[in-house]
């Protein structure tokens, strides 16, 4: 069942097009994720279904109410966690998770039990009356994620959950995700970290120049990949390009340089080794290694966007 | 309900936040009465408390509500805690009462300040004190909304600062508190009639002193005018700027 569902949404800001008629679903109790670089169009996705930002064109309903023309009713269905941790740093954890309750109409004792059950949640009850302000950022980051959701969310939108933040804190963050997810709250989340996505997404959209080019299921993604087989070699001499040489002898199959001393052999169907080993063996090419590469979600995106996975990181461009 | 729960919540946790701040506090009580020993020093004697106390009390509003308002949500806009409220299911006018409110009621206390000095040091019967309040709370409220104004135009603190006195100033020698508009060259009278201080300040001059020389109904119903036009045009800015 479609929980979210969004299409021909777009955004221009004078001439420039920030989101170019995106159409997706987001299904109940799925973590759906937007991957892409910086600047690709994800916050500005969000900001457009959550009322932060107008729309140009298009149409977004969740749970059925039209998120254009109905905000303030849609608002009260979202829980929204921006890319900062925006709560009020005088404020303590708690009064910070109570003040959010009321924004969206709770009564007092609901507020109170509520905020204590989600300061248990997220680890912080020992730390309920400190500053939000003395938090660690991986503790305000928990903090906000609990603020989002002190109404029960019908989805939960989480702009770039870990960014900014340490490993351990991340990992913590993404196992509460997933917790979250399991209680029955979907999440709708943007990140620019692929193996955030592989970790925690049941199905991801990559989008790129705010276009959406590819969008399925985690698994969906990883299994076409892995039709195909990569293998990699690690050669003894890096003064001859074993790639030129390959491409040559097998025209069949893609080549990537990964160092000097790496290459990796893609095809659609299953790579004989002898051959190519004999071709090395004719061009005095010495073989040290040769490994069978499980396609990953960071290949896969190279694969259909054409961004270098190390530029997404730093919000690159095309290649 | 769920927006009187909302409404009530911001407008306590601004009090608590920003209003009731003992540096706050004392501001609003330091102010009036250096204002008010500014008016003694000037004398070089004794000083007519009755017939300063419109003037102090006028100023103590527009200063006192500007400044906090301007400078409470500029912070909570660069802090981005204010896009939480943008979020939050509530109207955009409920939200902007609520955020507002804490900062009339601010005001309101600061116009009491000097009235509490007042009364130990001279004899205020005769007082409309039911006038009097009306004023207070109109002063305060168009304050307060040209506060929201400043604070929707400019995006740092220190702008909202600047661009407070930018109007303030003005205002206080323009509203004839304490240069009668009729003694103000005849360029510039129109400008006093184009500021909502004229007509809360008149007002209480008529409550306090039996000196005002507009019509007390009417400037009640400019200041209500100038609270709408002040508020709608805030309102549409936020639409405009900041939900963009």
């Amino acid at each position: 069942m479609d929980i979210l569902k969004v299409e021909n949404l777009t955004k221009k800001y004078g001439n420039f097009t920030a989101v170019a008629g995106i159409s997706f679903s987001v299904q109940k109790g799925e973590i759906f994720g937007f991957l892409g670089p910086n600047g690709a169009g994800k916050t500005t996705t969000i900001n457009m279904l959550t009322g932060l930002a107008k729309v140009t064109e298009g149409s977004a309903y969740l749970a059925g109410i039209d998120c254009v023309k109905e905000t303030k009713r849609a608002q009260g269905l979202m829980g929204i966690v921006a890319d900062e941790s925006n709560l009020y740093p005088e404020m303590n954890g708690w009064e910070n998770l109570n003040f959010c309750g009321a924004l969206y109409g709770l009564e007092k004792n609901e507020r109170k039990e509520r905020a204590w059950e989600l300061l248990e949640l997220v680890g912080l009850k020992e730390v309920a009356h400190k500053p939000f302000g003395a938090y660690s950022r991986g503790m305000k980051r928990r903090l906000t994620i609990a603020a989002g959701i002190i109404h029960n969310p019908e989805v939960l939108f989480l702009d770039e959950p870990t960014t900014g933040i340490d490993v351990k804190s991340a990992r913590e963050i993404r196992k509460m995700l997933l917790d979250l997810n399991k209680r029955g709250t979907t999440i709708f989340l943007t990140t620019h970290y692929i193996e955030e996505a592989e970790r925690l997404c049941d199905r991801i959209a990559f989008i790129v120049d705010g276009k959406i080019v590819k969008i399925d299921s985690t698994r969906g993604l990883l299994e076409e990949a892995q039709r195909g087989q990569t293998v990699q070699f690690t050669l003894g001499n890096g003064s001859l390009k074993p790639c030129e040489i390959l491409r040559g002898a097998f025209p069949g199959y893609r080549c990537q340089v990964i160092d000097a001393k790496t290459i990796r052999v893609h095809s659609g169907k299953a790579i004989d080794l002898i051959p190519i080993v004999d071709v090395f063996k004719d061009n005095s090419l010495a073989l040290y290694e040769a490994k069978v590469i499980r396609p990953t979600l960071e290949e896969i995106f190279v694969q259909i966007t054409g961004i270098e996975a190390k530029k997404i990181k730093t919000g690159g461009d095309k290649k | 309900m769920k927006a009187w729960i909302a409404f009530k919540n911001i407008f306590l946790k601004d009090m608590r936040n920003y209003y009731l701040k003992p540096p706050n506090i004392s501001w609003g009580i330091i102010f009036p009465f250096a204002w008010t020993l500014m008016f003694f020093l000037r004398s070089q004697s004794t000083v007519d408390i009755r017939g300063i106390l419109p003037g102090v009390m006028a100023m103590s509003i527009l200063f006192g509500t500007t400044s906090m308002l301007a400078v409470t949500i500029t912070f909570e806009r660069r802090s981005r805690s204010f896009e939480r409220l943008l979020l939050a299911p509530i109207d955009l006018n409920i939200l902007m009462l609520a955020k507002t409110s804490g900062a009339v009621l601010f005001g309101i206390i600061n116009a009491f300040v000097p009235v509490v000095f007042a009364l130990f040091l001279v004899d205020l019967a005769g007082i409309n004190w039911l006038v009097v309040l009306g004023s207070v709370f109109f002063i305060a409220v168009t304050s307060t909304f040209l506060g929201l104004l400043i604070a929707v135009t400019v995006s740092e603190v220190f702008e909202a600062q600047t661009f407070s006195n930018f109007f303030r100033f003005p205002m206080v020698f323009l509203c004839g508190l304490f240069i009668p508009i009729r003694n103000l060259p005849a360029i510039l009278r129109p400008l006093s009639y184009a500021i909502p201080l004229t007509y809360g300040a008149d007002i209480l001059k008529t409550a306090i002193n039996g000196e005002g020389h507009l019509m007390v109904g009417l400037s009640f119903f400019i200041l209500i005018i100038f609270s709408l036009v002040f508020f709608t045009i805030s309102t549409r800015n936020i639409k405009e700027k900041w939900i963009h």
